[in-house]
């Protein structure tokens, strides 16, 4: 066995069927838990960002919407506010953008991958969940190519399992695993 | 990460800033404080659009190719509006700021970064609706000529009239939306009559100083480009353009809280980034 390399962040894509997913995701994950995760999920540009209320309710990580210039901080989940990307800097602080949609997205699953790839290297684990698209696909890639860990939900247990597999096909995942099993691996780090 | 993985990454970086340094040095815009990650995703796509062989071709065309160092201003300055984006940040304006407007006699605001225009006819209508277009001068300025150039003609693709529109009824407007353009089949023209108060200019806020006092600067979207240092550095440009008791309104994810300049303003209304500018600190 390799020794146990410290991750420092864990960034998780999801799409249509997410806000299930990642309640079974963080719902798992230990108390203790304390590699921050940072989440892009796919929501309506005016939508109230009620994603965070609903997954602080959970009483695991503290869930926050990402600010700009913040830095991720053990024992919280950040997640993307509606109608903008979140890119992560060279210092791993957030940067919050209004460009073009990618991937028709806005937040981009993408965008966060790449730039989060670069930041913590292979320090950083990527997660691709259930989805209708293919945004991910390139940014778990380049997660890969800087060192990092993908682990992508197994297709079979994803409400729509399209983004999965792109993700699946785009590079050389490391664990494929059932969405109930992704937090009980992330515990056991 | 392998090695050849992590050396490319180093060299790629290094080729970026010395493009963004080129840039500066021939040009005089200054993008060295933007958001490195921001920039560099800009750099990159223009650079896999563009065919060329590396980042340092780039730096190359951009020193002899004006065409090609247009192109890449605009892949700077993200252009990205809307007519009411944000229709609480309109409706709060309504209701927290036109009644202290209503207190001057004559009233001097300042767009900055306003892209194509789109915020600034907004306020326009805004202020036309509430009695105030008449006693007021909007200053308007971006640094992307091209894009002034646009703010001033205030045309607008008809297919994007929908969103405004709708928009424009979230901000608590009253008013039939589209007695406010003329329309034909592509486009949408802004009545003349909101222009009338409304002076277009260039204006860089990292390089250039304050050129106005007024009661109200919108800078909406901008400063989330900018690093730390950067945006201090423009605040205080806003700080020292404003009168007291001035409002300065950011973007619904822009946050003086962490700035020098927190103490020098009031929060005015709890939920949007809109501040009054303190009389005395
Ligand atoms: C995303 S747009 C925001 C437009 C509008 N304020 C809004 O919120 O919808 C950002 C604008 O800032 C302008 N900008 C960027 N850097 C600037 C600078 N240094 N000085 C003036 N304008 C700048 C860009 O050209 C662009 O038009």
């Amino acid at each position: 066995m390799t020794p146990a390399r410290k991750y420092k962040a864990i960034v998780v894509g999801s799409s249509a069927g997410g806000l299930n997913a990642l309640k079974t995701l963080l719902r798992n994950l230990d108390r203790e838990f304390k590699i921050p995760v940072i989440i892009v999920q796919h929501i309506s540009p005016d939508s109230e960002n009620y994603l965070i209320h609903i997954l602080n309710d959970l009483k695991r990580l503290k869930v926050k919407e990402a600010d700009e210039k913040e830095h991720p901080q053990p024992g919280y989940a950040y997640v993307a506010p509606p109608n903008y990307h979140l890119l992560v800097e060279p210092d791993q602080t957030f940067t919050l953008t209004v460009d073009e949609r990618v991937n028709y997205a806005r937040p981009s699953i993408d965008v966060l991958f790449e730039t989060a790839a670069e930041a913590f290297r292979e320090h950083l684990i990527g997660i691709i969940l259930t989805g209708a698209n293919n945004d991910g696909s390139l940014g778990l890639k380049r997660i890969k190519e800087m060192g990092g860990m993908a682990i992508v939900q197994d297709p079979d247990t994803a409400e729509v399992d399209s983004m999965p597999k792109a993700a699946i096909q785009a590079c050389a995942v490391d664990h494929v695993l059932p969405l109930e099993e992704i937090a009980a691996f992330l515990n056991n780090l | 990460m392998k090695k050849s993985q992590e050396e490319q990454l180093e060299n790629q970086d290094i080729e970026i800033r010395l493009l963004i340094q080129a840039i500066f040095d021939k040009y005089g815009y200054d993008f060295r404080n933007y958001s490195q990650a921001h920039i560099k995703r800009r750099m990159l796509n223009r650079f896999h659009l563009s065919g060329m062989s590396s980042i340092s071709q780039m730096i190359h065309e951009a020193l002899c190719n004006h065409k090609f160092v247009d192109q890449l201003l605009m892949d700077l300055s993200i252009n990205v509006t809307e007519m009411f984006r944000d229709p609480a940040f309109y409706k709060a304006i309504r209701e927290h700021v036109i009644p202290l407007l209503k207190t001057y006699p004559f009233i001097k605001i300042w767009h900055a970064g306003c892209s194509s225009g789109e915020e600034v006819y907004s306020m326009a209508i805004l202020l036309k609706e509430e009695g105030l277009y008449n006693r007021t001068q909007i200053y308007a300025t971006d640094f992307n000529p091209v894009i002034i150039k646009q703010a001033k003609e205030g045309i607008y693709p008809i297919s994007r009239m929908k969103d405004f529109t709708l928009n424009y009824q979230r901000s608590g407007g009253k008013a039939s939306f589209s007695d406010y353009y003329t329309a034909n089949y592509e486009s949408a023209k802004l009545l003349d009559s909101f222009k009338k108060n409304i002076v277009f200019a260039t204006h860089n806020l990292v390089t250039d100083s304050v050129f106005a006092e007024v009661h109200m600067v919108v800078c909406r979207n901008v400063l989330i480009y900018f690093d730390r240092k950067l945006q201090d550095k423009v605040i205080s440009l806003f700080a020292d353009s404003l009168t007291g008791g001035g409002v300065l309104c950011l973007g619904s994810k822009e946050n003086l809280q962490f700035s020098g300049y927190y103490d020098n303003f009031d929060g005015l209304v709890t939920g949007e980034r809109v501040y009054i500018k303190k009389y005395k600190v």
